[in-house]
């Protein structure tokens, strides 16, 4: 079980988050003219890093913050936590 | 039967308390202290069990959780346990065990015709033979198999006992109370850091309760016991024995299993079995020891041929005698300790050495006690059937390829020692890929991945000097990383015997013409032969060597037989072991109770209750609940004899002809604030939001980004910057996870905040044509009329003296509407109702009838909003505003989305309009169509319709819109039903909607 640090509570077990996946991933904007290739990309078509993997986690079982996680996939090392509105 | 192999004066167990127990259906006795292997072995007891495949007898291999061989069943009914180990069995009055795998006895056994076919069972032998017919593996195989292998039965009723978890945060967790965890618990906790030590066994000290050393001029078990004393006095230091730390799992998350009342005599009611630690350190200090291996020879897995080191466990701790007359068979120092120790009991050993000579102090110190050592002799073959009763020993010529001379010798036990295998399997498990160390011919720890240390024999020092020293300095540098204080405690003086140079040779060769039956893996029945077959079929990762023999699989994870079996494919391959690498460890380091992982959490208590505060209210007028995910919803109101669809029809029909209240509680409330929450509600729902007038609710629906239907509810605009969404018990948390993500990530520019309070409201839905009537009573002072409050209409009102809302909404397609107060009123809302009702008749209706009204109006609910359907196959079309864009509106573009001919939603009726149509039915236009018959829909909810009369079903129909009127087949298979049906408009009661507006 992972342990992460939620930016607004602190160092927690994974049990208290769910996971959200990919954080680079952008929302296309609203109203705008979307081509069948870049909503597929947004929908489904995800990175599978050997390494490095920044994703979302929420905080459910807590503050219900939303928040970014540097990850390693090989290891599960967690290099760095923080804000959404924060880079990471 | 009096104990013939007891020591009088040695040993750590309790005398004084005699103990009693059952082995096999025979009374024995033991003494508090013993396990149940020590007491059977001071009565003589070797014979334990049968082999796993070929039904072999087999004792005692070791003393401890290394044991491989002596698998028991205790008790039985609810509390038996498979596989027990009878050398971590501690003995309590009245134990009862028996001998697993054998029938009809352990002593003569039917399935031991296995071993004299055994040539017919080598290595693979199931992956070759019953391959063919492929229908022959379930039915005739796979049963006999079984029957045939196999460890102890599991208990087939529930499991009465307690079992607890804990979570638990240290600085350093120390697993292992041998002198170097005990070093290094001192030596972190004096520089004040949060200890948890750790140890399997009842007695703390490990090797220190059996070896001959001294530490600070006090013999080493005192030492040990002091240092535990004080340990244990300290605010800052946990001390748990029989506590295994059996897994360590990632970010420094070990799991330990307390063992807490088995051993206790009369324990309270309330004493949880075992308790389950889950342990964040923020170091790990892994002093788990090492382990003796077996050497190899002819028939070595006889009863009777056990480790040196556990004959010398059973000696020291327990004062038993493994036998009167050993034969020590060793290729290393450490055997001549157990042959000091049985020469000082009075019993005579010989001791075969495969080395020509030994340098060590100790080899010396047996010369000195007369002790009958031959030097480059070892055990060729072991000689009885049940238990050993004799070995053929030889003289090794100088390559060790053969004798020099073969002969008998009469002995009643074997002690074999082939050197030490560091117990590595928690540093594994964390991620450290391991080193072959030459010197002592085994793996230890590399570079660790995660803040975890080996310490000890674990890491290859096998000097108490030595490992004093690790202890003590890593106990302190650990610590001060940590607690940043300096104070360092000196390491004691030590004194202990020295070791000579170990032989690497360990498997006998075999005598010309003999095929003795060699054993590498005793638990999994693997023997030399097998591991030389798999290699000769072309078997060469040890990977794959592992799963075709089973060597080191299975709860013994190899701990005897790992490295032997490495060693043995190496030199079949000619290769050094550390190319052939090593198999990975798994956790559990040893067998875990199912019990002890589920914990509390069995039963009811699987998952938390939810319930409505009118909840004792149901229960007092005969609800018959059905689970709602976690919520416990009245499904109907039982009156006399009736059965569910009686009931359901009863209280629909009240709904339809008087008034009814339904507990809706349990649908999700989510309060939504700040000024972009019209926005907000624009680009969550399909349709507009912008122009909802204060005081007015509107029914949405919700997509996922891919286009699938996600929720539908109701949201009532209750001022300018406020709302109040429901959405389905189903999605109510899922719905809300979806609003935290689009306003925390998606668009953070959107001031708004949300917030779940489904529990904060109690909520009814009081339903049907006497509705309106019922709530001027319930509200004197409030203008309820349709013009005061209209269809979707809101208001806030004054329930005597209540704060109350009112909903004009309605899931029933009746005037309804739905009230809330805040939860703590919820039950004098519904008692008023109730109470204010009775002259209207009113009735409570459950979840059965509300379904019966949903489904007859054509309202959709979760059977149909099944995660594969978009809105235009719910009729929804209307819901999708072309003005705006929303989230999902993208993918609706999609070519499948845009088929015509996609299923949609219908109305089913059976064409004798008597026959109720199974949920789940399949929609198929022949019924005698050859299978398989092409599916066109399926039934997705099924009602009795109390407006008709008959039977109704909803459907999701290919094409559907275009079928209306057509008459099809619905298909049941699983109750052998074919139903002519009629395909209508799923709106089959008041399909324009008046009786909602009235």
């Amino acid at each position: 079980m992972l342990e992460i640090k939620c930016p607004y509570c602190g160092k927690r077990s994974q049990n208290e988050f769910s996971y959200g996946g990919d954080a680079t991933v952008k929302r296309p904007d609203l109203e705008k003219e979307v081509s069948d290739k870049e909503w597929d990309d947004f929908l489904y078509y995800r990175k599978n890093p050997r390494g490095e993997h920044s994703e979302l986690w929420h905080h459910v079982a807590g503050c219900r913050q939303w928040f970014k996680v540097l990850r390693s996939t090989i290891t599960h090392e967690i290099f760095k936590t923080v804000k959404m509105n924060e880079e990471l | 039967m009096s104990e013939k192999f007891r020591l009088d004066k040695v040993g750590y167990i309790n005398k004084n308390k005699k103990i009693s127990f059952k082995f096999n259906g025979k009374k024995y006795f033991g003494y508090k202290g013993d396990t149940l292997a020590s007491a059977l072995l001071a009565n003589g007891v070797h014979l334990i069990g049968r082999s796993f495949k070929y039904h072999r007898p087999r004792g005692f291999i070791g003393a401890g959780v290394e044991e491989s061989n002596a698998h028991v069943q205790l008790y039985s009914g609810a509390k038996t346990e498979p596989n027990a180990m009878a050398t971590t069995v501690e003995l309590v009055e009245g134990l009862v065990a028996k001998s697993q795998n054998c029938f009809p006895s352990v002593s003569f056994d039917l399935g031991a015709i296995n071993n004299f076919l055994s040539k017919f069972f080598p290595a693979g032998f199931y992956y070759k033979t019953f391959m063919w017919p492929k229908s022959f593996w379930y039915k005739i195989y796979e049963p006999v198999i079984r029957k045939a292998a196999g460890l102890g039965v599991a208990p087939l009723k529930p499991d009465p006992e307690r079992y607890e978890h804990k979570y638990e945060y240290c600085d350093i967790l120390i697993a292992g109370s041998g002198p170097s965890g005990l070093a290094s618990a001192l030596a972190a906790a004096k520089n004040g850091a949060r200890v948890i030590l750790a140890e399997d066994k009842p007695r703390f000290g490990g090797s220190l309760l059996t070896d001959e050393v001294t530490i600070g001029n006090k013999k080493g078990k005192d030492w040990a016991d002091e240092t535990i004393e004080q340990l244990k006095s300290m605010p800052n230091v946990i001390v748990k024995n029989r506590s295994q730390v059996f897994g360590y799992y990632d970010h420094n998350m070990t799991v330990m299993l307390e063992r807490t009342k088995d051993h206790i005599e009369n324990p309270s009611e309330y004493t949880p079995r075992q308790r389950l630690w889950y342990i964040r350190a923020k170091e790990v200090i892994i002093s788990t020891g090492s382990i003796e291996r077996p050497l190899v020879f002819g028939n070595n897995d006889r009863p009777g041929i056990m480790l040196a080191s556990a004959a010398k466990e059973y000696m020291k701790v327990y004062g038993v005698l493994v036998g009167k007359k050993p034969i020590i068979f060793t290729n290393n120092d450490s055997g001549y300790d157990t042959a000091i120790d049985f020469k000082k009991n009075g019993v005579d050993p010989l001791v075969l050495d495969i080395r020509s000579n030994s340098e060590g102090s100790v080899v010396k110190e047996a010369k000195n006690l007369n002790i009958d050592i031959k030097f480059s002799y070892g055990v060729v073959n072991a000689i009885g059937y049940r238990k050993v009763n004799s070995a053929l020993i030889g003289k090794l010529n100088d390559k060790k390829s053969g004798y020099e001379s073969l002969e008998s010798i009469n002995c009643d036990c074997i002690c074999v020692s082939g050197n030490w295998t560091p117990t590595v399997h928690l540093s594994s498990q964390s991620g450290n890929k391991l080193k072959f160390d030459e010197k002592i011919n085994a793996f230890i720890p590399n570079q660790p991945r995660q803040n975890e240390s080996t310490i000890g024999s674990a890491n290859g020092l096998f000097t108490l000097k030595s490992t004093l020293e690790e202890g003590f300095k890593k106990g302190y540098d650990l610590s001060k990383k940590i607690t940043d204080k300096d104070l360092k405690i000196p390491v004691p003086m030590s004194n202990e015997r020295s070791y000579g140079k170990q032989d690497k040779f360990w498997c006998m060769p075999l005598p010309k013409n003999k095929q003795y039956k060699r054993c590498v893996d005793f638990q999994n029945d693997v023997y030399v032969s097998d591991i030389e077959l798999a290699v000769r079929e072309g078997f060469r990762s040890i990977e794959h060597v592992k799963r075709y023999t089973t060597l080191g699989m299975a709860t013994d994870q190899g701990r005897t037989s790992n490295l032997n079996g490495l060693q043995l494919v190496s030199n079949i391959e000619k290769k050094i072991v550390p190319e052939v690498g090593h198999t990975t460890f798994r956790p559990p380091y040893t067998p875990v109770t199912i019990g002890a992982i589920v914990g509390r959490e069995v039963g009811k208590y699987y998952r938390p209750t939810r319930k409505s505060p009118m909840h004792n209210w149901h229960e007092n007028n005969n609800a018959v609940f059905v689970d709602a995910g976690l919520w416990l919803r009245p499904r109907y109101y039982k009156q006399d004899n009736e059965t569910l669809a009686e009931a359901a029809k009863r209280e629909a029909t009240n709904v339809r002809n008087n008034v009814g209240i339904c507990d809706v509680t349990s649908l999700g409330k989510i309060d939504i604030k700040g000024p972009d929450s019209a926005e907000f509600l624009n680009r969550i729902y399909t349709n507009a939001w912008k122009k909802l007038p204060i005081g007015k609710a509107r029914y949405g629906v919700m997509l996922r980004e891919d286009g699938i239907v996600f929720d539908d509810g109701t949201t009532t605009r209750i001022s300018e910057n406020h709302y109040h969404m429901t959405t389905t018990t189903a999605q109510a948390v899922n719905v809300l996870s979806h609003l935290e993500y689009y306003l925390q990530v998606v668009w953070p520019e959107l001031n708004v905040n949300v917030l779940s309070i489904t529990e904060q409201w109690a909520g009814v839905a009081v339903a049907g044509p006497n509705s309106r009537n019922l709530l001027k009573k319930l509200f004197p002072d409030t203008d309820v009329s349709k013009e005061g409050i209209p269809f979707m209409g809101f208001k806030e009102a004054d329930l005597f003296g209540v704060p109350a809302r009112i909903f004009r909404i309605s899931f029933s397609g009746e005037l309804a509407y739905e009230l809330n107060v805040e939860s703590g009123y919820g039950i004098f809302m519904w008692e008023k109702i109730m109470e204010l009702g009775k002259e209207m008749n009113i009735e409570p209706y459950g979840t059965e009838a509300l379904s019966t009204l949903r489904i007859e109006m054509g309202h959709v609910a979760g059977s149909e909003i099944d995660g594969r359907v978009i809105a235009s196959d719910l009729s929804l079309d209307g819901m999708l505003s072309k003005k705006k864009d929303f989230i999902g509106k993208r993918s609706l573009k999609r070519k499948a989305f845009l088929n015509p001919e996609r299923e949609k939603i219908v109305g089913v009726v059976p064409l004798d309009k008597k026959t109720m149509i199974p949920e789940g039915s399949h929609l198929v236009s022949d019924n005698n169509a050859k299978l398989p018959n092409p599916k066109l829909g399926h039934i997705s909810a099924s009602c009795w319709s109390v407006e008709y009369n008959n039977p109704f079903s909803l459907a999701i129909l290919k094409d559907g819109k275009k079928k209306i009127g057509e008459k099809l087949f619905a298909l049941a298979p699983l109750k052998n039903q074919s139903i002519p049906v009629k395909i209508v408009s799923s709106h089959y009661v008041d399909p324009k909607g008046e009786r909602v507006r009235s």
